[in-house]
């Protein structure tokens, strides 16, 4: 090839501490004119690597050549500098501001502010690639599909030749979408370099001219779209298959302890989250939960909790006391442990929901139990006993009783939540994420954890994102793809392969994964990062 | 991240000369440490302060510090009767602060309490001196108003803060300005004099009585309850454990089902309930008059209590003895050396400084690098880069 290169990455390396490998000895390239994907897991360093080329972080190592010539990408305005525009995953706009206002934000190129000048430029813009947008419209009144609009016009007005783009579909409803890939065409036509990530195959196949796939940091192959299949690029996203040795035993006495129905789950902006889910998990058997992150998981089980309203479908628990059933729709947490449902739930966020951080692990122990008894005052001395029997059985390793959690590592902070939830003598278990960020060590005892829940009769609901895991340790997988069940299938039957692409898999009628609108876009911004983080540090333990 | 800047030029991420890290937790011994010097140090600032600007033996005005607050039986009474004064409207705000509601409108709470006792106080002089009413059923009228005041004071901003996310530092903050208003025109009915006060010659009625020595001993006793009442109420019961958590962490709280509406509204009544308490301790017990600057911004002030004592009832008794003290002396050492108000406030301002400033080597460490530091001076390089605490 003797035409130069928009971009190209050469070996690029970026840790997070000193163990979190985040991309390792990264090569890519991006031609004139052409929509690259990106593809590859959760925590495969998609983000990371692509914020390097936008000058949010910087490379440990290695080199980034713009148009042949070596470049120092130090901030978003050296990337602009060098043409180089991303649109992230989280808006970054003021709401109270004008698109223009938005989009003229932060430039600095010695002229006089002119917003009408801005304003005419900008449609100028739109109209040569089709865009919709309003000068004059607030951020506040748009939808989030003209939000991202004013993303993308913002780093074109700033005469960008490459864009990156971070998700983009993920957002979006399929006209939404569909009117997306057609302003992608049209750019890529005008010459332009597009970078796109996506989780969604079918969207990789058809806009993309060549695809990147990272897995576990590392780039594990650029093939040319067209002669690639859906198979090919699933098998490079989920890696080889890694034995675990995990002990399974066959599930005995299986009766459905947890029921759901026809759930359905709408969220304020009107994005449906879930879509009519329905399935059962069984007592004595671990049912796992795949899916690419964000596809309705933390919904799921949120829901089942008490803790997300949801319009439509029902929840029934069969008491193993009675054998009654007990519809849990539309309860409180409060009122569904009064019902007698007992039901245990680790999620994902530990320490901003299962614990506080702040608090010392007495504190922490009661936090489920503390309300028991009539008395005006809380017993600390059954927590304390507690805590003490978790810390010697889970070999917790802690100063004392009375260190705040924050101060302890992942592992051991997992430990005593799992320890707390099992506590309560749960029928159903659930558990979002539990050995993420954990050292191989504490994974196992927490996997050890879950069976021994599992023998004894208990319900267990595993989401995970490990695939290998989920394989070796569930004994059947439930596959949610944009809030949808793909499919259920036997653990012990299926390959990673098979899951993959259930995950992956088109499922147009399902508009959109959630947004986390609630998040500040910081917030946001530092959540994506340490969820991409902290699932590499799984992984590089393995 | 290090900062990746002029990055082409050398390869070597430049060191900055001064890295600041938090601190995990101080140990007792090191906060006592940090604090001494930080008084000694404010000391003898204030001391170069008073001898350069006044020309006065700063051994002297520091004596004149303490005989500002224990000089004689007077002073001593009205330290106890401000410190109660002040240490009561810092409880009252406790309990809303340790839940991480920023409640600023602690002023306008108190005021309101006052309002109500002196508006009973001024509506039932007539039935008293009629005896058509006991003085008992006044006193407990005018109580119960106003603590009744109080909580709605506090319970509006908490309501709109519960149901749609207001902010409580604003809200609270405005409702400073109708407690005060209201009190204007209560001068206007009260008084068709025009005068800036209603003072004992219509609020005759409704005085607690004097307990033995002097007539603020009612109150110090009660603050001195309440101090005990709420450092058992935050570390002991039920619904301290429940503010904690919600302070916290709301997702927590949403987890194990702590309804966070319901312990924002019932804190803030719990705390609207108190500084009512206060204005009728004023009221009814100290001033027998009202104005609109009856609370004298400790409300405000309060604040400042509560967080340096880190919301713990205990050492806020130390932490509003402080600032007691300070203003006190100060006073007296304006009125002793002929000096004026400015410079009892600079003498305030140079102890608080340091008082809040010595925080920061409580809760950060500072490292300085030794070989940059070296450099920069142009001698060799020292040993490894060495951790220097300053102060």
């Amino acid at each position: 090839m003797n035409e130069t290169l928009a971009l190209e990455l050469k070996h690029i390396t970026k840790r997070f501490g000193t163990k979190v490998v985040a991309n390792k000895d990264v090569n890519l390239d991006v031609r004139h004119g052409e929509i690259l994907a990106i593809l590859g897991e959760n925590g495969s360093g998609k983000t990371t690597l692509m914020n390097m080329i936008a000058g949010i972080y910087f490379p440990d190592e290695g080199e980034i050549l713009v148009e042949g010539e070596k470049v120092s990408i130090a901030s978003p305005k050296d990337a602009f500098k060098y043409r180089i525009g991303m649109i992230h995953q989280h808006f970054k706009l003021v709401d109270v501001f004008t698109s223009t206002e938005n989009i003229v934000l932060g430039i600095e190129d010695g002229n006089k502010y002119d917003l009408k000048a801005a304003a005419a430029r900008v449609s100028e813009i739109s109209s040569k690639y089709g865009f919709e947008i309003d000068p004059e419209k607030k951020i506040y009144e748009m939808s989030v599909s003209e939000k991202q609009t004013v993303e993308i016009v913002k780093v074109l007005y700033r005469g960008a030749d490459i864009l990156i783009l971070d998700e983009p579909t993920a957002v979006l409803t399929p006209q939404e979408t569909a009117k997306l890939f057609a302003v992608l065409r049209r750019m890529k036509e005008d010459g332009k370099s597009i970078i796109i990530i996506t989780h969604k195959m079918h969207e990789v196949l058809s806009i993309s001219d060549r695809v990147t796939i990272l897995h576990k940091g590392a780039n594990v192959g650029t093939v040319e779209t067209k002669n690639t299949t859906e198979a090919e690029l699933t098998e490079l996203m989920v890696g080889k298959k890694i034995a675990l040795n995990i002990e399974r035993s066959e599930p005995l006495n299986i009766c459905d302890r947890l029921t759901v129905k026809d759930l359905s789950l709408v969220n304020k902006e009107g994005i449906t989250l879930l879509d009519n889910i329905s399935f059962a998990v069984k007592a004595g058997e671990i049912l796992g939960v795949a899916g690419i992150a964000g596809s309705g998981q933390r919904e799921l089980l949120e829901a089942i909790a008490g803790l997300q309203h949801f319009q439509n479908g029902e929840i029934i628990y069969k008491n193993p006391k009675n054998d009654k059933d007990v519809n849990l729709r539309d309860k409180s947490p409060i009122q569904i442990r009064d019902l007698g449902v007992r039901l245990s739930f680790v999620p994902e966020d530990r320490l901003g929901m299962g614990l506080v951080a702040n608090m010392d692990i007495v504190d922490n122990m009661m936090l489920r139990s503390y309300r028991k008894g009539k008395s005006v005052f809380v017993d600390r001395l059954p927590p304390k006993e507690l805590a003490e029997r978790i810390i010697a059985s889970l070999e917790v390793v802690t100063p004392g009783t009375s260190t705040p959690v924050r101060r302890l590592s992942g592992g051991n902070v997992q430990k005593l939540l799992v320890g707390r939830e099992l506590s309560a003598g749960p029928a159903v278990l659930m558990a979002a994420y539990p050995v993420r960020g954990l050292d191989i060590n504490s994974s196992y005892t927490i996997y050890n954890l879950l069976n021994e829940q599992k023998r004894s009769g208990v319900a267990v609901i595993f989401v995970g994102e490990d695939l290998d895991v989920l394989l070796e340790l569930s004994d059947r997988i439930m596959v949610i793809n944009g809030g949808k069940i793909t499919g259920v299938v036997d653990a012990r039957k299926v390959t990673k392969e098979e899951v993959g692409k259930l995950m992956t898999a088109d499922v147009t009628a399902a508009p959109a994964e959630p947004v986390e609108t609630t998040e500040t876009t910081e917030n946001a911004e530092t959540a994506e990062i340490a969820r991409e983080g902290g699932s590499n540090d799984e992984k590089s333990e393995e | 991240m290090k900062n990746p800047k002029n990055k082409e030029q050398n390869a070597e991420v430049r060191e900055p000369l001064i890295h600041i890290t938090k601190r995990d937790m101080s140990t007792v011994k090191r906060s006592i440490t940090v604090r001494a010097i930080a008084i000694l140090a404010a000391l003898v600032l204030a001391g170069i302060a008073t001898m350069l600007l006044t020309k006065n033996n700063p051994i002297k005005v520091y004596a004149s510090f303490f005989e500002g607050a224990f000089g004689s039986s007077t002073q001593v009474w009205s330290t106890m009767k401000n410190l109660a004064l002040l240490l009561g409207i810092s409880l009252a705000i406790t309990p809303a602060y340790r839940m991480r509601f920023w409640n600023t409108g602690a002023e306008g709470q108190v005021l309101i309490g006052c309002l109500a006792t002196a508006f009973m106080m001024w509506k039932f002089n007539t039935s008293i001196e009629s005896g058509s009413m006991p003085e008992w059923l006044l006193i407990l009228l005018m109580l119960v108003v106003a603590v009744v005041s109080g909580i709605i004071w506090g319970v509006i901003p908490a309501i709109f803060k519960a149901q749609w996310g207001t902010n409580e530092t604003l809200f609270t903050l405005m409702m400073n300005y109708v407690a005060i208003q209201l009190i204007e025109y209560f001068l206007k009915v009260a008084d068709r004099s025009g005068s800036n006060t209603v003072g004992p010659t219509i609020l005759r009625h409704g005085w607690l009585p004097e307990f033995g020595i002097s007539r603020y001993l009612i109150g110090i006793i009660v603050v001195a309850l309440l101090t005990v009442f709420m450092y058992i109420y935050l570390r002991y019961s039920k619904h301290g454990y429940e503010i904690a958590v919600v302070g916290e962490s709301e997702n927590t709280a949403r987890y194990i089902g702590i309804s966070v509406k319901k312990v924002i509204i019932r804190t803030m009544a719990l705390s609207g309930a108190l500084c009512g308490l206060m204005g009728f301790l004023i009221v009814a017990g100290n001033t027998h008059s009202i104005d609109p600057d009856l609370v004298a911004g400790r409300g405000f002030t309060a604040i400042m209590v509560s967080w340096l004592a880190k919301f713990n009832p205990l050492y806020m008794l130390l932490t509003s003895f402080l600032l007691v003290f300070l203003s006190q002396g100060a006073t007296e050492v304006s009125t002793s050396f002929g000096l004026n108000d400015d410079y009892s406030e600079i003498v305030t301002g140079i102890i608080l400084f340091f008082i809040i400033g010595c925080e920061f080597f409580l809760n950060y460490e500072v490292h300085i690098n030794r070989s940059r530091l070296a450099a920069i001076f142009g001698r060799k390089p020292a040993a490894d880069e060495a951790e220097k605490e300053a102060e």
